[in-house]
């Protein structure tokens, strides 16, 4: 199994956007509220932190071992894609990110997941700490049934932030570009929303707890290809504050917006049992150009999968 | 399949056998014997009400409404169920202020903490076989533990611990195992994706249960302790075993304290007095007892159904 | 490869933490209260009961009838009424329960049901004394003593027929609720071959919702096992019976038994045999219905299996 490669010279800088994307133009002011962000601003893309470093990482159900020892690093403001077939575990790593797991009760994770340094799952550590810094987008939204409003302010509610929660609402909802849009009916309920503007909502509330990393799990998979774009371009936009991970099982879309990319595949055993596995994890461009591996050549050129 | 001119094809055969085949007996005496049972059901309910407001009429032409708010007495032109009702109502009440947090505490516990373990398990299998306990074991208990528990910790009042405390510990225990079945059952049909939201926002357990979980089941909660509460106001057994009065009562002018531990009954017991005692009038005034139990249950229930209509709106 | 020095600090809120703990062991006392009950259950028959058998004559239980103020205390008089008013119960709960599970689930149109269902709630929700008094007052006269010239006011027919009419929404309900979770495909095929819908429904659903209507005369049974206002107004034998088959006579059930002792006149709490009696009668009343409610159970959890 190779090596995550971190130190090889990059071809186009990573994160600059592919020729046939449009890229929505910068330029729109965000107060950045301020008093809860914990990581910096404005770091160049591509710079080598990472803020994850995963090491030894299996995963078990019981006796089924759902993802095989993976190693990787991801770094600090850029996308970073999990690609894979059906079953190869990238939404099983996903949920290791931030302890998500430990809601399933048969299941066991092995190694460690070290963020700024800490290993997550190290014996001190509160994983409703971790959740709070650590924000999670789902396959289908899933907001609240609340008012807008609610939805944004429940996580820092609870987290116990004393500022003023109308301010966080509007920076949040500002930064998912869905701030126009609803500002008229914030006490509206949530389902009123169309599926790509719940989806966006599902991203304010994450954003609103001011986490440093998003984790999305196929989130445009439920949503048309118009809302799919806004999101797209969203997730661009976010990568300046943010570092995200996505799972995607929309290969193009891994290639159109993600800065480095990792192949999981499927092994299965005689016994039949399923294990996902990590093949090869590189810069975008190199995976869907020239990768290194013939698994992932056959899976991105259609062979498989 | 070999045909011969003279009998039809196998085309007509199949055709005869899709399209136009007449109605045979099994085609309606089936489903006729069927809506028969289900309708002799109906009309065994049917013949009890009318027979039952028919014979409480006597009653209630003749008295008006004197049949409920006149105290219990001997005497059939006197007797009233103004006692009778106000102790079901007590006896609801604290039923509902026992059964209702533990029930639903212990229903929280079963769907949304405990692991699935041999322990858990246990409990749940208890918690059934509890629901299937005839309720005269019930008034056993409260007879055996209840009233003694009431008298010792000072609350037996006149009545050596046989009231209505004693009685509603027992028909709160009788209820509690299905107040936490139905209500395991509303937090049971909660979508996941909303803890999964909660969860994922950094939400302890307890925060998501209680501000997500809870109240998106309230509705269903509440239907079902509302109509389980009714069950318990409409039970006779363990009442009668508890020392509910079966006969004539009356508590003067006693303060507040006085008569919450002093002697009780309930409804449906003096529904089970009167049916005893010889004479039409008492054959009437039962009925006419009978008619406000049912008036007090169907309330209950539509209250029930309203109450889960009101708050049905999920958003 | 640069990572930051450890400086976070993931450890949570102490009060939020301990605010966890204390919550989650405040619902694991309520969940454990249930078993406290069981046990308070067990412990108040157990006791009593033993003491009623160690004092008695045993060959007492074995005797002309049940007195228990004469110290006769034949359990077969209270077993016998028990079972025969049970069984005719079932005689009466099974087809029109099953029947009207039935219909409501395979022929009904869905606007019949709508209202069909909630009125067979309603029955459901009858007080049993309520149904009690029906009994003596209604089903005696013009059911039981039109079948049996003989009989009189109280029978172990009526109470029977009382309890069958009681337990009737019982069996509907949950052999409904089988009848429906078999999967349409199974009816669907069935039809495709070309069978008829009664054909089906008899062929077909009702053999493979067959554990839960077992379950639900299974249930039925135990509720009529221990139904006692029914069988306490209708069914006479206040005092006292003797041994009877004839369902036509009065006749005494364990919960009757019990109840006349609770209440009975010369009610003498304390530890003489006769008022002891009602804690024995209580623990067998108890074993039977557990056991009823276990293999009840077994039932229900194979319907779940196969679904």
């Amino acid at each position: 199994m190779e090596e995550a490669n971190l130190t090889q010279p990059a071809g186009p800088a990573p994160g600059a956007p592919m020729p046939d994307l449009p890229v929505r133009s910068g330029g729109r002011a965000v107060s950045v509220g301020g008093v809860l962000r914990t990581s910096g601003t404005g770091q160049v893309p591509g710079t080598q932190n990472s803020i994850f470093d995963v090491s030894g990482l299996k995963v078990f159900y019981g006796s089924f071992q759902a993802v095989a020892e993976t190693t990787m690093a991801i770094r600090e403001h850029e996308i970073t894609a999990l690609i894979g077939p059906s079953g190869c575990g990238k939404t099983t790593v996903l949920r290791c990110f931030n302890r998500m797991n430990d809601l399933i009760e048969s299941a066991r994770v092995e190694g460690t997941v070290r963020y700024h340094g800490v290993d997550i799952y190290g014996d001190q550590v509160d994983p409703v700490e971790v959740r709070r810094r650590i924000g999670m987008v789902f396959q289908k939204p899933n907001p609240f049934p609340k008012s807008i409003y609610d939805n944004i302010a429940f996580g820092p509610r609870i987290a116990g932030f004393k500022g003023s929660m109308d301010d966080l609402v509007e920076e949040s909802l500002t930064r998912a570009a869905l701030w126009d849009e609803v500002r008229d009916k914030l006490r509206q309920s949530a389902y009123a929303l169309s599926g790509g503007q719940q989806q966006r909502l599902c991203i304010a509330r994450a954003i609103a707890t001011s986490p440093d990393v998003l984790l999305m799990d196929e989130p445009c998979s439920s949503l048309d290809p118009i809302a799919t774009l806004r999101i797209e371009e969203l997730m661009i936009e976010l990568k300046r504050d943010y570092s995200i991970i996505i799972v995607t099982h929309n290969m193009q879309q891994a290639a159109r917006v993600s800065d480095r990319t990792a192949f999981f595949t499927v092994d299965v055993k005689e016994t039949g049992m399923r294990t996902g596995r990590l093949v090869e994890f590189d810069a975008t461009d190199v995976i869907f150009t020239r990768p290194r591996q013939k698994q992932t050549e056959d899976y991105i050129t259609g062979r498989f999968g | 399949m070999a045909t011969r001119a003279a009998t039809p094809s196998t085309t007509d055969l199949v055709r005869q056998s899709i399209q136009g085949r007449r109605l045979g007996f099994g085609d309606i005496a089936f489903p006729a014997a069927l809506l028969l049972a289900l309708l002799l059901a109906l009309l065994f309910l049917a013949t009890l009400l009318v027979d039952v407001f028919v014979r409480a009429w006597d009653a209630f032409s003749g008295r008006g409404f004197s049949v409920v708010t006149s105290p219990l007495s001997l005497n059939a032109d006197t007797a009233g169920l103004w006692q009778s009702i106000m102790g079901s109502l007590a006896l609801t009440a604290v039923v509902a202020i026992l059964a209702f947090p533990i029930g639903v505490g212990a229903a929280i516990y079963l769907e949304e903490y405990a692991p699935d373990n041999r322990f858990t398990r246990f409990i749940n299998t208890n918690i059934r076989n509890l629901a299937g306990v005839p309720s005269i074991v019930y008034g056993i208990l409260g007879f055996t533990i209840f009233v003694r528990f009431v008298r010792a910790v000072g609350a037996g009042g006149g009545v050596y611990g046989k009231n209505l405390l004693a009685g509603g510990l027992t028909l709160a225990a009788l209820v509690l195992p299905i107040v936490i079945i139905t209500t395991a059952e509303a937090l049971r049909a909660v979508p996941s994706a909303i803890r999964e939201a909660g969860f994922g926002v950094g939400a302890t357990r307890w925060e998501v249960i209680r501000y997500h979980v809870v109240p998106y089941a309230a509705p269903g909660i509440l239907t079902g302790t509302v109509l389980t509460l009714a069950r318990a106001f409409g039970e006779t057994a363990p009442l009668l075993l508890v020392g509910a009065a079966t006969g004539f009562f009356s508590v003067g002018t006693a303060g507040f304290v006085d008569r919450v531990v002093g002697p009780y009954t309930a409804l449906p017991v003096t529904i089970f007095s009167w049916a005893r005692q010889p004479g039409a009038d008492f054959r009437s005034l039962t009925a006419a007892a009978i008619v406000v139990l049912l008036v007090l249950l169907l309330t209950a229930n539509a209250a029930a159904i309203i109450l889960r209509n009101r708050f049905e709106r999920k958003w | 490869m640069t990572t930051e020095a450890p400086t976070i600090d993931l450890s949570g809120s102490r009060p939020r933490l301990r605010r966890e703990r204390r919550v989650r062991r405040l619902f694991l006392g309520a969940a454990v209260t249930s078993i406290l009950i069981s046990l308070l259950i067990v412990g108040s028959l157990a006791g009593e009961a033993w003491s009623f058998l160690s004092k008695v004559d045993l060959s007492s239980l074995w005797d002309m009838g049940w007195f228990p103020r004469r110290d006769m205390f034949d359990i077969k008089t209270v077993v016998t009424g028990t079972l025969l008013i049970s069984l005719i119960a079932m005689v009466v709960a099974t087809p029109l329960g099953l029947g009207a599970a039935i219909y409501l689930s395979e022929y009904a149109r869905p606007r019949a049901r709508r209202w069909l269902k909630p009125v067979l709630e309603v029955l459901a929700g009858i007080p049993s004394v309520v149904l009690g008094y029906f009994a003596l007052t209604w089903i005696s006269p013009n059911i039981v003593m039109r079948l049996s010239p003989h009989a009189g006011v109280f029978s172990m027919a009526a109470a029977g027929i009382g309890v069958g009419i009681l337990v009737t929404p019982l069996v509907a309900s949950v052999s409904e609720d089988a009848m429906r979770a078999v999967p349409h495909a199974l009816r669907e095929a069935s039809y495709g071959l070309g069978a008829k819908k009664a054909t089906t429904v008899t062929r077909v659903v009702f053999p493979a919702a067959a554990s839960g209507i077992v379950a639900s005369l299974i249930l039925g049974l135990s509720r009529a096992i221990g139904e006692t206002m029914v069988v306490a107004m209708a069914a006479g034998a206040v005092g006292g019976s003797l041994f009877q088959l004839n369902v036509f006579e009065p006749g005494q059930t364990m919960t009757a038994a019990m109840t006349a002792l609770a209440i009975g006149s010369d009610q003498v709490a304390g530890s003489n045999n006769a008022f002891q009696s009602l804690f024995f009668l209580g623990l067998l009343l108890f074993l039977m219905t557990l056991a009823l409610n276990l293999i009840s159970d077994r039932f229900v959890r194979k319907v779940r299996e196969k679904y």
